[in-house]
């Protein structure tokens, strides 16, 4: 696998650069907006990305919770795969078709409960035990990369479309710096608690953080807000020509944070090396020399950076 | 809306995504190389 990444790594480098191509000299101009509306090649699907690592971490941060037990694990799982099939079958149920927004299809609510039931299963199956827990850091942490370049690059693109940078109060910006934060506060504590629970604490804020992602997503479907309708649904139109430039460059940050999380996840795996070889060479150290050590010898989340 | 004055906006929408993905790729490296480092100390 490790040969594997430079060359998934330069197949990635060439795709953002298509993909960069196409934002900026492939899509057409907008009528009203000019160019600066091609930010939202960058915008988008940042935000999708964000969401998406996001959604890897709240299952990583939920079957690391119910896998204390093997009893709740399975209870769980079992939730989750019925949920999985009522969440197919019920959109199609007449009276629940009709209870749905106007734009959401009952197709793609059917295949996002399917979708969601399926990760939950894959992930359980190809990340054991602390691997969850490895999981869930890396995705909070290029989770918030992205979603801080979407904080960013929103008030750039407001500042000539709307005439400011930011309007207080709207529901769609405060939620997206409300989740930001959150998942800040997911990475301050894991960082800088050292108490034998972090992690389950970690995981149980994760669990509650990632609430606010439907927020940040539907807000803009049943609340008022500045912010532009949705690109796909929710009464959103886009001319295709850009709509699939979008989704190229989506395509492309998607295969660039899979190797940033890759990346991400082996320095996860090697600092907790590191640490456990540093815990054990403290035990096997004679009392004196352990006396006189210096930092060095300090587990890593303890010592200075 | 001045179309010259918004591509600003745009080329600095995109500067600012790249300079977040380099430095959060270089901590990443520099985070690495100093785990490596602690490992060979570790090793001797």
């Amino acid at each position: 696998m490790k040969k594997a990444f430079p060359i998934l790594a330069v197949l990635t480098a060439f795709f953002l650069a298509y993909a960069f191509y196409q934002a900026m000299f492939v899509a057409p101009t907008d009528a009203l907006q000019g160019d600066v509306y091609r930010i939202i090649y960058y915008h988008v699907p940042s935000a999708w990305t964000a969401f998406l690592l996001f959604f890897i971490n709240f299952i990583a941060s939920v079957q690391y919770l119910a896998n204390a037990k093997p009893s709740t694990a399975r209870t769980v799982k079992w939730t989750v795969i019925a949920l999985g099939i009522v969440g197919f079958v019920a959109p199609f149920v007449p009276q629940v078709r009709q209870q749905l927004p106007t734009g959401m299809h009952p197709s793609a609510v059917a295949t996002t409960a399917l979708i969601i039931a399926a990760v939950y299963q894959l992930i359980g199956e190809f990340f054991p035990g602390q691997d969850l827990d490895v999981l869930a850091v890396t995705a909070a942490e290029v989770g918030v990369v992205f979603c801080s370049i979407v904080l960013i690059t929103g008030p750039i693109w407001a500042r000539p479309v709307w005439g400011i940078w930011w309007a207080p109060g709207d529901i769609r910006l405060t939620s997206t710096l409300v989740l930001w934060l959150i998942y800040v506060s997911y990475l301050v504590l894991r960082r800088f608690s050292d108490s034998a629970q972090t992690q389950k604490l970690a995981a149980v804020l994760a669990v509650f953080g990632a609430l606010d992602v439907p927020l940040v997503y539907f807000s803009i479907w049943f609340f008022r807000t500045q912010h532009p309708q949705p690109v796909i649904g929710g009464g959103g139109s886009m001319d295709p020509r850009m709509l699939n430039v979008l989704l190229i460059n989506w395509m492309a940050f998607l295969c660039f944070a899979f190797l940033v999380c890759w990346s991400r996840f082996r320095l996860e795996k090697l600092r907790r090396e590191v640490e456990e070889a540093e815990a054990l060479e403290s035990l096997l150290e004679p009392a004196g020399a352990s006396a006189t050590s210096s930092t060095a010898k300090l587990p890593l989340s303890r010592r200075p950076q | 809306m001045n179309s010259a004055s918004s591509v600003k906006f745009l080329y600095a929408a995109y500067i600012a995504t790249w300079t977040i993905h380099v430095l959060y790729l270089g901590s990443l490296v520099r985070r690495y190389r100093r785990l490596q480092r602690q490992m060979k100390e570790l090793g001797k």
